[in-house]
């Protein structure tokens, strides 16, 4: 199945292909295989890149929306989006839950008698069901799609300000960020604490993608393209990696001045820390510089299955998270060798790449024969 | 061989504890810090006595009524008193299980009066992150405790979370982990990495942690192994100058 092709930039499906196959792979706890994915040789993960093309794919297609229908449309359909997103979020809290009762009825150990305190929630369900629908029960790994959802809920206007002043747009985004880490906003979960992905501070990297999709990528351009950038992203990303290789070999973290590990740690993922931007931007410049829009192996056979996932985000990123689950059930029960962890992690992305090779088909056959171009929401993607 | 070795831990498990760490808790020697000091445990030694608390949760001990008696803080203890004979060494214990770090510290500051102890072991983080508690006050829960511990005179070790297979996708450990990881550097005390020491022994097959059973024998080994590597830690650590990887008698 050939990916859909318009003229549309298949660098964001791939990487959002490619971000939702590490999603997965770090998803399954102690899997072998993670050891590729990014998170291990520097500050940001795939969930930066999930955010930040999400960003830009929304505003590629609400953007149109806006501008061709108007506010009040493209907010209905971005709301509409929105609670997509949520069914699906609460049919995963579904598979969640049968998972964690299974464990609870059949697994007992004296060992582990504290840690199986966790079940105990499901006691009352009353009260956990109705937290999880109000998004503040937060699950292990469920945490990007509440994240998602809020970010499109208060899309609209953003988006508003967006096409009239970019600029402004992306300010105010960064003032938030500020404002969140001056007063330590965030939203509060269930039982205590607060939400895993802060909005407060998740929102400039969605602000970001979505400023770059309505122009502001070709702003950037020449800045990105000049090998001064280049090379300091490069120095960044090598300086990462090297801080990154103390985590795995603590004598290598002798070589790190305290300095700088006294300023650096914690790397705070909730808050979206300014290292874990920069990471990404710097990833970001590299691949744009290296990775032109018209390369013709974007179109190829060999990319095409992570393209392929990437153009149904939102089925993938959810199958992702059962597959997970799924996963690390057959380490438990089954096998924990590392020739199962390695079936396992392909196995499950064959069945997401083959998931969305059946999702293309359906938007083939529902589509009709109607011209491609009349369906703007499909330009970009999923948003 | 490695039959064999089992067979003769198996051995040597079955007469009261001995100073030479049976090959099971061996394995994961490496694992244990070896180059902190513990200047008032050091000094303590010195002077023939070492008190030691431990602050811990349910992770801490195990049920039943003999649970006591086979849980790390009765077998660190016995470890102690065959590394350091010359030594007086107790072990009192706060432990109340399902209790935050937060929750610890209110207690800590009374336990540091009536036991004067030396070295606190102090095991927190599965149940903040059971409860997803705010890893601010968890980071500032474990500072506190830290320094109103030093300012009592007693060194600390940490003890993070246990390796749980089952509980793995269930349990976010990640980020309290991570905290008592850099809380620990920023501190200079040690931290005892008893996830990735379980961790080991489930991956090696040293012992099953999948299995259900109600029965106490992998428990009651575990926890043995957890206070000899314990032990091995102090002991390394109370040495002027101890090289690398030795040590544990």
């Amino acid at each position: 199945m050939a990916p859909v092709t318009t003229d549309r930039d298949l660098r964001l499906d791939l990487f959002r292909g490619l971000a939702l196959w590490l999603i997965f792979l770090d998803h399954i706890p102690s899997n072998a295989v993670s050891w590729i994915t990014i998170r291990n040789y520097g500050f940001s993960d795939a969930t930066e890149i999930f955010v930040f093309i999400s960003g830009y794919t929304a505003a590629f297609v609400y953007g149109r929306a806006m501008r061709q229908h108007g506010f009040i449309v493209a907010s209905a359909r971005i709301l509409k989006r929105s609670w997509q997103i949520y069914v699906a979020h609460v049919f995963l809290f579904a598979i969640y839950l049968a998972e964690i009762a299974y464990v609870a009825h059949s697994f007992d150990n004296p060992l582990y008698t504290e840690e199986m305190g966790v079940l105990d929630f499901l006691r009352n369900p009353d009260v956990t069901i109705i937290q999880a629908l109000l998004l503040k029960f937060k699950p292990v790994n469920m945490d990007v799609l509440p994240l998602y959802i809020v970010l499109l809920v208060g899309f609209s206007p953003v988006l508003w300000l967006l096409l009239r002043a970019p600029s402004m747009a992306l300010i105010a985004s960064a003032a938030v960020y500020a404002l969140m880490y001056t007063f330590g906003w965030n939203i509060p979960a269930y039982p205590n604490g607060v939400w895993v992905f802060n909005p407060f501070a998740w929102q400039l990297l969605f602000v970001f993608g979505a400023w770059c999709a309505l122009g502001g990528a070709k702003r950037l351009a020449p800045v990105v393209s000049s090998r001064i950038t280049v090379a300091l992203a490069a120095a960044y990303l090598a300086f990462a990696f090297f801080v990154a290789m103390t985590w795995y070999f603590p004598r290598a973290a002798a070589l790190l001045p305290r300095i700088i590990g006294d300023n650096i740690y914690p790397i705070d993922k909730t808050n979206l820390d300014v290292l874990r931007i920069l990471h990404f931007l710097s990833l970001a410049v590299i691949v744009v510089y290296f990775v032109p829009k018209e390369w013709p192996a974007l179109r190829s056979r060999w990319f095409s299955p992570a393209v392929l996932c990437g153009q149904h985000s939102l089925a993938i990123f959810c199958l992702g998270v059962f597959l997970a689950f799924a996963g690390h059930f057959v380490f438990t029960e089954v096998s924990n060798r590392i020739l199962t962890h390695v079936i396992v992690s392909l196995v499950g992305i064959g069945v997401m790449v083959a998931t969305a090779a059946v999702l293309t088909w359906y938007k083939n056959v529902e589509r009709g024969p109607r011209p491609p171009t009349v369906k703007p929401g499909f330009a970009g993607g999923d948003a | 061989m490695r039959t064999f070795w089992a067979l003769l831990a198996l051995g040597v498990l079955a007469v009261p504890a001995r100073a030479d760490m049976p090959a099971q808790c061996q394995v994961a020697r490496h694992l244990v810090e070896d180059n902190l000091r513990l200047p008032s445990a050091a000094s303590a030694i010195a002077a023939k006595h070492l008190n030691v608390l431990v602050l811990g949760a349910g992770s801490s001990v195990l049920p039943g009524p003999g649970g006591v008696n086979l849980a790390y803080p009765e077998r660190l203890r016995l470890a102690l008193a065959e590394t350091f004979p010359a030594a007086a060494v107790t072990v009192a214990t706060d432990i109340t299980p399902h209790r935050s770090a937060v929750k610890m510290v209110e207690s800590l500051a009374l336990d540091l009066r009536r036991q004067k102890p030396d070295l606190l072991v102090w095991q927190t983080g599965t149940v903040d992150a059971m409860e997803g508690a705010d890893q601010d006050q968890f980071n500032q829960a474990l500072d506190k405790g830290i320094n109103i511990a030093k300012a009592a005179g007693a060194d600390t070790v940490l003890i993070n979370a246990q390796y749980s297979p089952r509980t793995e996708s269930i349990i976010a450990l990640g980020n309290y982990a991570e905290i008592m990881r850099w809380v620990a550097v920023q501190h200079e005390v040690p931290l005892f990495d008893r996830f990735a020491i379980m961790k080991l022994w489930a991956d090696f097959g040293t012992f099953d942690l999948f299995s259900a059973t109600k029965n106490l024998d992998t428990a009651g080994r575990v926890h043995d192994c957890i206070g000899r590597l314990l032990a091995a830690l102090v002991a390394d650590a109370v040495k002027p100058e101890s090289p690398p990887g030795q040590g544990g008698q």
